[in-house]
């Protein structure tokens, strides 16, 4: 919850400093950029709350039949959605930011803004879904079967694998939002392609979250066998911590890549088949890192 | 649980192979979508230019990469050597 906070805090912030700076530029307007302001804020929180729900969950409910597996899984429960909240909340900040400044420009365009801040937002929180889902699945399944030994380390693994792997891709959909939302309000003409850009630059900046909650899911549900030894559960948590951690910066790239193109495609609309070209395999590049981390994962879990 | 030293090291070098890949991973991501952004941003300016500027990107892409490619070889000698 604490960590889940920050990043609620950090995007909110940034919304009202544009906001402010918007409504400077221009008063007029002051009345829609507030209201603009309110609801990014508000889709900013909602990671937040997601962490402060499993942290009520987490602190009223009475686990019984303890065993040291759930201990753990109740733990990473709690990791996976307050990391998972950060790049969620950081990232829908931006595109309010920019809807905000965008509205103080081109006062004519506000419906269409807030619109495409809307959808580019709600994308923005689809890795604090992910992480959401997996918290769930570790605080209400069974895990009194599993042998304590490797299971402890594979939950842990798993609660780190969707939750920092969901920081890197929240950011990075924030910020190709937040290049249409500017493209839009300096090229209100361009408003098509540039949308049509920019979610598919969004979707391709959740692969790194989608990778991350696959090797969750493997880390929940293949079962280990029964060890005495120390070494099958640090390969567990050490694939949890390398897809997770791996994911972060493949994410951010890959928004910032794509955010590069909208912006093109804003200024020069005619030439969206160069760009968008470019700005794919730019991306594909940039993901090369996460499927390294991935592999180094699955060899962890499944040769190891 | 019997923990003895090979175990030990076992269990350090596949915690090793995962932090070296994971955070060897953050850096090259980063800074390789730095890189295909700048390249979109003057194919946009300038679109004769857009074969010798994806050439330039992937050239530069390949720089970055470099220090990714070596977190991966570390993890896989973390793996599969020690």
């Amino acid at each position: 919850m604490g960590v889940g906070a920050i990043g609620a805090a950090i995007g909110e912030g940034y919304t009202a400093a544009e906001a402010n700076l918007a409504i400077s530029r221009n008063k007029k307007m002051a009345g829609d950029i507030f209201k603009s302001m309110l609801i990014g804020q508000a889709i900013a929180e909602s990671a937040s709350i997601f962490a402060l729900v499993i942290a009520m969950i987490l602190l009223f409910t009475k686990f019984s039949a303890v065993s040291w597996v759930t201990v753990s899984a109740v733990f990473s429960a709690g990791l996976a959605m307050g990391f998972g909240a950060i790049g969620s909340g950081i990232g829908a900040g931006y595109p309010a930011g920019a809807a905000c400044t965008g509205m103080s420009r081109q006062p004519a365009m506000t419906g269409r803004l807030t619109t495409n801040m809307l959808i580019g937002s709600a994308v923005c929180q689809t890795p604090s879904i992910f992480a959401l889902v997996v918290s769930f699945i570790l605080l209400f399944s069974n895990f009194s079967a599993i042998p304590v030994s490797p299971g402890w380390a594979a939950m842990l693994g798993a609660g780190l694998a969707i939750g920092l792997g969901a920081i890197g891709s929240g950011i990075g959909g924030g910020v190709v939002a937040e290049a249409s939302c500017e493209g839009i309000a300096r090229q209100p003409l361009a408003i098509k392609p540039v949308t049509n850009v920019m979610l598919l630059g969004q979707a391709i900046a959740q692969t790194p979250a989608i990778l991350g909650l696959l090797v969750s899911f493997i880390l929940i549900y293949k079962g280990f066998p029964a060890t005495n030894s120390l070494a099958p559960s640090m390969a567990l948590l050490g694939a949890g911590i390398c897809m997770g951690v791996g994911a972060i910066g493949p994410g951010i790239g890959e928004g910032i890549a794509s955010s590069g193109g909208v912006k093109a495609i804003a200024r020069n609309q005619e030439i969206i088949g160069v760009i968008t070209r470019s700005m794919l395999v730019g991306m594909a590049v940039a993901e090369s890192t996460a499927i390294y981390s991935m592999v180094i994962a699955l060899v962890l879990i499944f040769v190891a | 649980m019997a923990i003895e030293g090979a175990d030990i090291i076992k269990a350090a070098a596949f915690i090793g192979a995962g932090i070296s890949m994971g955070f060897g991973a953050i850096g090259p991501g980063i800074g390789e979508g730095l890189v295909a952004a700048r390249a979109c941003e003057a194919i946009g300016k300038n679109p004769k230019e857009a074969g010798l500027l994806t050439r330039t990107m992937l050239v530069g892409q390949a720089v970055a990469e470099s220090t990714g490619i070596y977190s991966l070889v570390i993890a896989l000698l973390l793996l599969f050597v020690v």
